[in-house]
């Protein structure tokens, strides 16, 4: 049985209208390469901030592909052109600093991949690499994010234990904390609970319900029940084209689109 | 049934093989160890060599191994350190970077007597540098590079590359993600690589036998100038270390108790190795332990 053939001319794209949402990052006409492959075809997005948004799809359909081009984690892998506009400025374009850019637009990826280091160094290290030496700043940016990444409970006591000592969701969590520690305006998550058991990944869940607050955060994920539970608004990627992209609740009750209506009933492909 | 048959005979075969290569090492540990051992003493570690009486130690063979062991680590790990690290991160997929990989590979490849030959031809001869230690420790260092570098590329090929991602994804740059993310995790690798090469410098004899020479002369423990002929820390003197000294003792020695000098030099060389092979695995396993905090 073959992959079935969608049109992929037929979409259903969500546009903001701006005077009532306030708009975080867009892309326009993202086109990704890897070699001969164009891995992603018009990826055309608009996020809204302070919401969660889910990309879903199947293996290779782009969806992390997009996602790892925002922050341009793509860079010297694949050949991405188009923009990507935020706060007014292109980052897909050669002037931006990237290593500064990366500090607003954050990233957390599929295993969690804390440092060889102690808890509290995960944290710091990126910080004290900025040049930020003030002992007392530092914990209170170590608390806050340990908080906000809902991990301060369990490891306050051992803050100097290495990273590696904990568990897989506390790694995870702890892979958030550094990330929000500093201070991004963006946080992109690739599959981040695809490693984990069922609590921890609700934890992780509650915990980027609760960032959302204070951060636009896009994720990726294989988990159509994440994506209903957690999401604001659903992009549905095919085959490298974005299908369909509207409110979670939109996509999943009422798809527009045949192929997020099979993909979301499990007749794909 | 005739696959069970098959693969009990494959199996107890192997047992044989690998046994047969513990019965080896053991065999030439135990025979090199019995002969030697009882002639180690403090004295004999410390002595200076007799040319025509017996009584003699290796003293100064010992001291000249470890302080050339000591220069060859000074000027290699720096100059495989970065090599490592430009072929693992750096080097791009073209044909300058196939050319120094097998470059790498050739050196590596080596006999140990054309180094020395080399050595002594350029350095020696050529640029007039004399039987010393320093010829010694750039012809031990050609010797130590390929390897060196080898190891310390695959040391941080192993760190996964998540660890990379992490680093960049926090506004790091590259470089700094490299020296303070991926090198220290890689760090175990690196010291238990440095540790295993320096027991196989520690033992070379025939890349140093035309380049830091046959002759231990007289040297004074007392005088610690590097710039004077008499001090142990001069560079440019002939130094003869343990691995040359019982070679030489074995081809021309003419004391009385050749023999057991040869014995006792070969047992303390073969116990510095055990030692050196001991403390790579001991640091190697506590810097790993001490950054994953696993028991």
């Amino acid at each position: 049985m073959g992959m079935q053939k969608y049109d992929f001319n037929d979409k259903n794209i969500l546009r903001f209208n701006q005077d009532k949402h306030q708009l975080a990052i867009t892309t326009q006409n993202l086109q990704v390469y890897y070699g001969e492959k164009h891995a992603l075809v018009d990826g055309d997005l608009e996020f809204e901030r302070y919401k969660i948004t889910s990309l879903i799809g199947a293996s290779g359909s782009g969806k992390s592909t997009y996602l790892r081009s925002l922050n341009r984690m793509n860079d010297n892998v694949a050949k991405v052109e188009g923009n990507i506009w935020y706060r007014g400025l292109d980052v897909n374009s050669s002037k931006i600093n990237v290593y500064e850019m990366r500090k607003h637009i954050g990233m957390v990826f599929q295993r969690p991949n804390p440092f060889s280091k102690s808890i509290k160094s995960n944290i710091t290290f990126a910080l004290r690499e900025q040049g930020l030496k003030n002992k007392q700043k530092l914990d209170e940016i170590v608390e806050m994010s340990l908080k906000d990444a809902a991990l301060w409970d369990e490891v306050k006591d051992d803050l100097n234990k290495s990273a590696w000592s904990l568990s897989g969701g506390q790694q995870q969590r702890l892979c958030i904390a550094r990330t929000i520690a500093m201070k991004p305006d963006i946080l992109l998550l690739d599959e981040p609970a695809s490693a984990l058991d069922p609590i921890s990944t609700s934890k992780i869940e509650e915990t980027l319900v609760e960032l959302k607050k204070r951060y636009t955060i896009i994720i990726v994920t294989h988990n159509m029940q994440q994506a209903s539970r957690i999401s604001d608004y659903t992009a549905f990627f095919h085959m490298g084209h974005v299908l369909e992209y509207g409110k979670t609740k939109n996509v999943f009750t009422t798809p527009q689109i045949n192929a997020t209506n099979d993909y979301i009933s499990g007749n794909f492909g | 049934m005739k696959t069970k048959i098959q693969n009990k005979i494959a199996i107890n075969i192997i047992r044989i093989i690998a046994g047969l290569v513990v019965i080896i090492l053991l065999f030439l540990l135990g025979d090199i160890l019995i002969a030697g051992v009882p002639h180690i003493s403090w004295h004999f570690l410390t002595a200076a060599s007799q040319s025509f009486e017996s009584g003699g130690g290796i003293g100064v063979q010992l001291f000249n191994s470890i302080y050339l062991l000591i220069l060859t680590l000074i000027i290699s790990f720096p100059i495989s350190l970065g090599a490592g690290i430009f072929l693992s991160e750096y080097a791009p997929k073209n044909i300058v970077t196939s050319i120094v990989r097998m470059a790498i590979e050739v050196l590596s490849s080596l006999p140990s007597v054309v180094v020395g030959l080399f050595g002594f031809l350029l350095f020696v001869v050529q640029l007039q540098m004399g039987f010393s230690i320093l010829s010694g420790a750039i012809a031990l260092t050609f010797f130590n590079l390929p390897l060196l570098t080898r190891n310390i590329e695959e040391s941080l090929r192993a760190v996964p590359n998540l660890q990379r991602e992490a680093g960049m994804s926090l506004g790091l740059s590259k470089w700094r993600t490299v020296t303070r993310i991926v090198l220290p995790e890689a760090l175990p690798g690196i010291v238990t690589g440095v540790v295993l090469g320096a027991g196989r410098v520690f033992g070379e004899a025939a890349a140093l036998i035309y380049t830091a020479g046959q002759s231990a002369t007289n040297i004074n423990f007392g005088n610690w100038n590097p710039f004077n002929a008499a001090s142990p820390l001069n560079l440019m003197r002939p130094a003869e270390t343990l691995a040359v000294h019982i070679w030489k003792i074995n081809s021309e020695g003419v004391m009385p108790d050749a023999s057991a000098v040869s014995a006792g030099a070969s047992a303390v060389l073969i116990i510095v190795v055990l030692l050196f092979n001991i403390f790579a695995r001991i640091i190697g396993n506590s810097l790993y332990r001490k950054l994953t905090a696993t028991k």
